[in-house]
C-alpha cells in the first residue's frame, strides 16, 4: 500500500537547493514512436504490418519475419509481473540519489517482455496496466501499474517522478480574468494545489467571477499584465521561486486573417499579448523553474501552454489570431527543450474554438472553459505533453495527420 | 535440433596461456594492456612478432580502434585477422575462429587476445554505451547496470527452482578460497558464507559477493598446427569439441537456460567423452546464477537440480567438483572482455600442468565455457570448448 505523501513544510531558504539530474536520456530513433505514445498517454507498440506480431524493444525489422513494415499501434496494456528487483547502487547520479528503485519484467499478453518501471503496488506474479510515461529526461519509459486502483495510488513516489501532480504544488494562473483561467484555478484547487496564484492585470478593476475566485481558501490574486515585461519580472521576483506550475491562460482572440483588417495595431496586440506575453512569462519564471525540478515534493514539475488546434494548421476565417497560436507553439517547443535539463515538462492543451465571448459567431460545438481546466489537471496527473480538448481538436488533428493539403483547403473554403 | 557431423580439430592445438596480472584501476589504455599480452606471447613461445600471421582481439575500452588499427598498432603485419565483441563469449568464438583459419591454411600462428582498462569512470560508460536496445529500454530503468539484469534472472530462477542464496554462496566461497592460491586474483582475504550473507543488497537478490570486480587486465593465448608448436617445443593443448550459439530460446519469457543446452550433446559426441570425464569446469562467472544455470545446460545434472548439484559437491581445487579454479571472475576480478579468457586460459593451465598453486590433480581433459552479452533482458552469447592436455 502507498503511504500518502505529506504536505511539505515551508522551505528553509538556507538550505541548498538540490540541483536537477537527468535519467539517461539516449535513445535510437525508432524508439522515439513510444515518446509520442507517451506525449499523448496511449500505450504503443510496434506491430508488424506483415504478419502481425507485437515487438519490443524498438526495432527496424520484424524478428518473426524480417518485414520492415513496423508500424507503432495502440497495444492491449495487460501484462504479468514476472520478476522484480530494488536497485540499491544504480550506476547513474539520477537513479543513486533516488535509491532503492524498483524495477520488473513485464510479459505482455500480446507477447513481449518489458523491463518497466514499477509502481509500488506491483506484485510479482499478478496483473498489471501498463502505460508509457515520459521521465524526467523527457523520454518514454514503460510503467507498470497494478491492475486494481489501491489507495493513495497517484502519491507512489515512482509514479510521481514521472508526472506533474498538482498535489501539494503551487500553481501561478496566468489570467484570472477569462473564464478558463478561473475554471483552471477552481479545478487546481481541487486536485490539492497547496497555493494558487492568480495573474489579474490593473486587479483594481473589478471583473466577472472575482468573488468566487477569491472566495477559493489558498488563492492569491496577484498583479500581472503580460503584456509589460515589467510587471511579468515583478511578479517573478516575488514568487518566481514558489511556481511549481505555471498555467498560461493568456487569451487574445480576434476575428479575421489579412486582407479584411487595416494596418497592423490588431495584429501587433495579438503578437504583444500571445507571443510576446510567453516570451516575457518564460524569461521571467522559466529559470528558476528549470532550477528547482528536483527540490522534493514540491518540485517545480510544468508549465502548461493553452493553445488553439490552429496552431497546427491555419483557419482563416481567424487567420492572424491562428499565426499567433502558431508562433506560441514553435515558441513552446523550444521552451521544452530549454526546460528539460530542469525535468519540467512543457504541457500543451491544444482546444477547439472555446465557448467564450470571442468566439460568438461561430457554430458548435465548442468546448467548455471547465472541460479545459479539467483536462489540464489531468494531463497534469498522468505526465502528458500533448492533449487535445473536444471534437473540433481531436477532429483536425486526425485530418492532419491524414492529409495536410485536404485540412488546408478545408479550412480556408 | 540435427546434430551434424563436424570436421574434428585435427593437428590444430592452443599453446602460451598468457594472464597479465589485473589492477583495480589502470591509467593505461587497452592498448596498453593488449600490447602487454602480445609481448608475453612472442616472448612465451620464443617467436618474433612477424611470425604472428594472424590476430583476434576483444575490447570494450580500444576506444575507437578496432583489430585493424590495433595491427598498425602493433607492428603485426597479418594476414587473418577477426575483432569479436561477443563479452564473455569473445573466448570461445576467437577459439574457434582461430582454429579453423590454422586448420585450412589461412593462418599458421594466431594470436587471440582480450584486454581492458579500467579507468575510474570507464565502467559506466561502458554500461551507458552498451547496445541499442540497452540504451533504449534498460539502462533508463534505473540504471541497474548488469546488476539489475542479472537480478531479474536470478529471481525468477530462485522461485522456479527453489535456488537459496546459500546455494549462490557456496559457489562464490568456494571460488574466494580457490583464488586464496592464487597469486594474481584481486581478492586477498577470506570469504565466509555468513559474509557473503550479510553483505549489502546491490539489486535484490543480488548482494555484493555475486558480483564480479570491473578491472583492467589482459589474457590471450596462441592458436597454431601441431607441428608449427612441436618444433618451437610449445607444451600443446588438444581442442576435443567446441560449441557457440546466439539468441537461443528467444521465447522464454525469463532466461532460465543458456543456448549451451541446444548444442550439448554435440559438444560431448565431437570430443568423445562424457560429462563424468570431465576433471575441471570453467564456467563464466558474471554472478554465480549463471554458472549454477551451467552445471545444469553443460550437462552436468538436469535443468532444475543446479541448486541441489551445488549442495552436494565441493567445489574447490581440491573438492569433488573443481570449479573456476584460478577462482573465477568473483574472486580474481572482470577485465572487461578479459573476462571471457579468464576460464579459457585457466583451463590450458590445468590441462598442461602448468596451474601451479591452484593445479588440480591429474587434470586431463577440462571444459571451459562462455557467456555475454546481456543485449536486453537476456545474455544472448554462449559458447563451450572441451579442452585435452598433450598425454590424452
Amino acid at each position: 500500500m502507498t503511504e500518502p505523501i505529506v504536505k511539505p513544510r515551508r522551505k528553509n531558504p538556507l538550505l541548498r537547493t538540490r540541483l536537477p539530474t537527468s535519467p539517461p536520456r539516449a535513445r535510437s530513433r525508432a524508439s522515439h514512436g513510444f515518446t509520442r505514445a507517451a506525449a499523448e498517454g496511449r500505450f504503443m507498440l510496434q506491430r508488424c504490418g506483415a504478419c502481425g506480431t507485437f515487438c519490443y524493444p524498438a526495432r527496424d525489422a520484424c524478428p518473426a519475419c524480417l518485414s520492415a513494415d513496423l508500424v507503432f499501434a495502440d497495444a492491449p496494456r495487460r501484462g504479468a509481473l514476472l520478476s522484480e528487483t530494488t536497485l540499491h547502487v544504480p550506476a547513474d547520479v539520477h537513479f543513486r540519489e533516488r535509491a532503492p528503485w524498483r524495477v520488473g519484467l513485464v510479459a505482455m499478453e500480446c507477447g513481449p517482455t518489458l523491463v518497466a518501471h514499477l509502481h509500488a503496488d506491483c506484485e510479482e506474479g499478478q496483473p498489471v496496466v501498463m502505460s508509457f510515461q515520459l521521465d524526467k529526461s523527457g523520454q518514454a519509459v514503460a510503467f507498470a501499474h497494478p491492475e486494481r486502483e489501491t489507495p493513495n495510488m497517484a502519491d507512489d513516489r515512482q509514479w510521481r517522478e514521472m508526472t506533474a501532480d498538482p498535489k501539494f504544488r503551487r500553481v501561478l494562473v496566468t489570467n484570472g480574468r477569462s473564464i478558463v483561467g478561473q475554471e483552471a484555478v477552481a479545478a487546481l484547487k481541487a486536485a490539492g494545489a497547496s497555493i494558487v496564484f492568480v495573474g489579474v492585470a490593473e486587479p483594481w478593476k473589478p471583473f466577472r467571477g472575482e468573488d468566487a475566485l477569491r472566495a477559493i481558501e489558498g488563492v492569491q490574486i496577484v498583479p500581472l499584465d503580460i503584456g509589460d515585461e515589467k510587471s511579468v519580472a515583478d511578479l517573478a521576483a516575488d514568487i518566481g521561486g514558489k511556481v511549481d506550475i505555471l498555467v498560461n491562460t493568456t487569451e487574445h482572440v480576434r476575428a479575421g486573417g489579412l486582407l479584411d483588417r487595416q494596418g497592423t495595431s490588431v495584429v501587433r496586440d495579438e503578437i504583444d499579448q500571445s507571443y510576446l506575453g510567453f516570451v516575457h512569462l518564460a524569461q521571467a519564471f522559466g529559470p528558476a523553474m528549470r532550477m528547482r525540478g528536483s527540490d522534493g515534493v514540491n518540485s517545480a514539475a510544468a508549465w502548461v501552454n493553452i493553445l488553439s488546434v490552429y496552431a497546427l494548421v491555419n483557419w482563416p476565417a481567424f487567420g492572424a489570431y491562428s499565426a499567433s497560436q502558431a508562433a506560441c507553439l514553435s515558441l513552446s517547443h523550444s521552451l521544452r527543450a530549454e526546460l528539460r535539463p530542469g525535468g519540467v515538462k512543457v504541457v500543451n492543451v491544444f482546444t477547439g474554438p472555446l465557448d467564450i465571448d470571442w468566439f460568438q459567431t461561430v457554430p458548435p460545438p465548442k468546448v467548455a472553459p471547465r472541460v479545459v481546466a479539467s483536462s489540464i489537471v489531468s494531463a497534469l496527473k498522468r505526465g502528458l505533453e500533448d492533449v487535445f480538448v473536444g471534437d473540433v481538436a481531436e477532429d483536425i488533428r486526425q485530418r492532419l495527420a491524414a492529409n495536410p493539403k485536404a485540412i488546408e483547403r478545408e479550412l480556408g473554403a | 535440433m540435427q546434430s551434424s557431423v563436424r570436421t574434428p580439430y585435427d593437428r590444430v592445438v592452443m599453446a602460451v596461456p598468457v594472464t597479465i596480472p589485473y589492477v583495480r584501476y589502470s591509467i593505461e589504455s587497452a592498448q596498453w594492456w593488449i600490447g602487454r599480452a602480445l609481448k608475453a606471447l612472442v616472448d612465451g613461445a620464443g617467436i618474433a612478432p612477424r611470425d604472428i600471421d594472424g590476430f583476434c582481439v576483444s575490447s570494450f575500452t580500444a576506444g575507437l580502434d578496432s583489430g585493424v588499427g590495433l595491427t598498425q598498432h602493433f607492428g603485426l603485419c597479418v594476414r587473418w585477422l577477426d575483432t569479436i565483441p561477443l563479452g564473455g563469449a569473445s573466448a570461445i568464438a576467437a577459439l574457434r575462429k582461430a582454429a579453423r583459419a590454422v586448420q585450412a591454411g589461412d593462418a599458421r600462428i594466431v594470436a587471440c587476445v582480450a584486454g581492458d582498462t579500467n579507468h575510474v569512470d570507464s565502467f559506466r560508460y561502458t554500461l551507458e554505451n552498451f547496445s541499442r536496445f540497452n540504451q533504449d529500454a534498460v539502462y533508463p530503468y534505473g540504471a541497474g547496470g548488469a546488476n539489475g539484469s542479472f537480478a531479474l534472472i536470478a529471481r525468477n530462477y530462485m522461485r522456479m527452482f527453489g535456488a537459496r542464496r546459500e546455494d549462490f554462496g557456496k559457489i562464490a566461497v568456494a571460488q574466494r578460497s580457490n583464488a586464496l592460491r592464487n597469486p594474481d586474483a584481486l581478492m586477498k582475504a577470506p570469504l565466509t558464507l555468513e559474509q557473503y550473507m550479510s553483505a549489502r543488497p546491490i539489486a535484490d537478490p543480488i548482494h555484493l559477493f555475486d558480483c564480479v570486480m570491473p578491472c583492467a587486465g589482459a589474457e590471450a593465448f596462441l592458436v597454431m598446427g601441431e607441428d608449427v608448436a612441436a618444433s618451437l617445443k610449445l607444451p600443446a593443448v588438444k581442442i576435443l569439441s567446441t560449441i557457440e550459439r546466439h539468441n537461443a530460446f528467444g521465447d522464454d519469457p525469463v532466461q532460465v537456460r543458456g543456448g549451451w543446452t541446444m548444442d550439448i550433446g554435440e559438444l560431448y559426441t565431437m570430443a568423445g567423452v562424457k560429462p563424468d570425464d570431465i576433471d575441471f569446469v570453467q564456467t563464466y562467472d558474471d554472478y554465480p546464477v549463471i554458472s549454477m544455470m551451467q552445471f545444469e545446460d553443460l550437462g552436468f545434472c538436469r535443468k532444475g537440480e543446479g541448486p541441489d548439484f551445488v549442495r552436494q559437491h565441493d567445489l574447490t581445487i581440491d573438492g569433488s567438483f573443481p570449479h573456476n579454479t584460478s577462482g573465477g571472475q568473483l574472486s580474481v576480478g572482470q577485465a572487461g572482455a578479459g573476462g571471457a579468457y579468464l576460464g579459457v586460459v585457466e583451463a590450458m593451465r590445468q590441462v598442461l600442468g602448468q596451474a601451479g598453486p591452484t593445479q588440480v590433480k591429474d587434470a586431463r581433459i577440462g571444459l571451459a565455457s562462455g557467456f555475454g552479452m546481456i543485449n536486453y533482458d537476456r545474455g544472448l552469447a554462449s559458447g563451450a570448448a572441451i579442452l585435452a592436455g598433450p598425454g590424452s
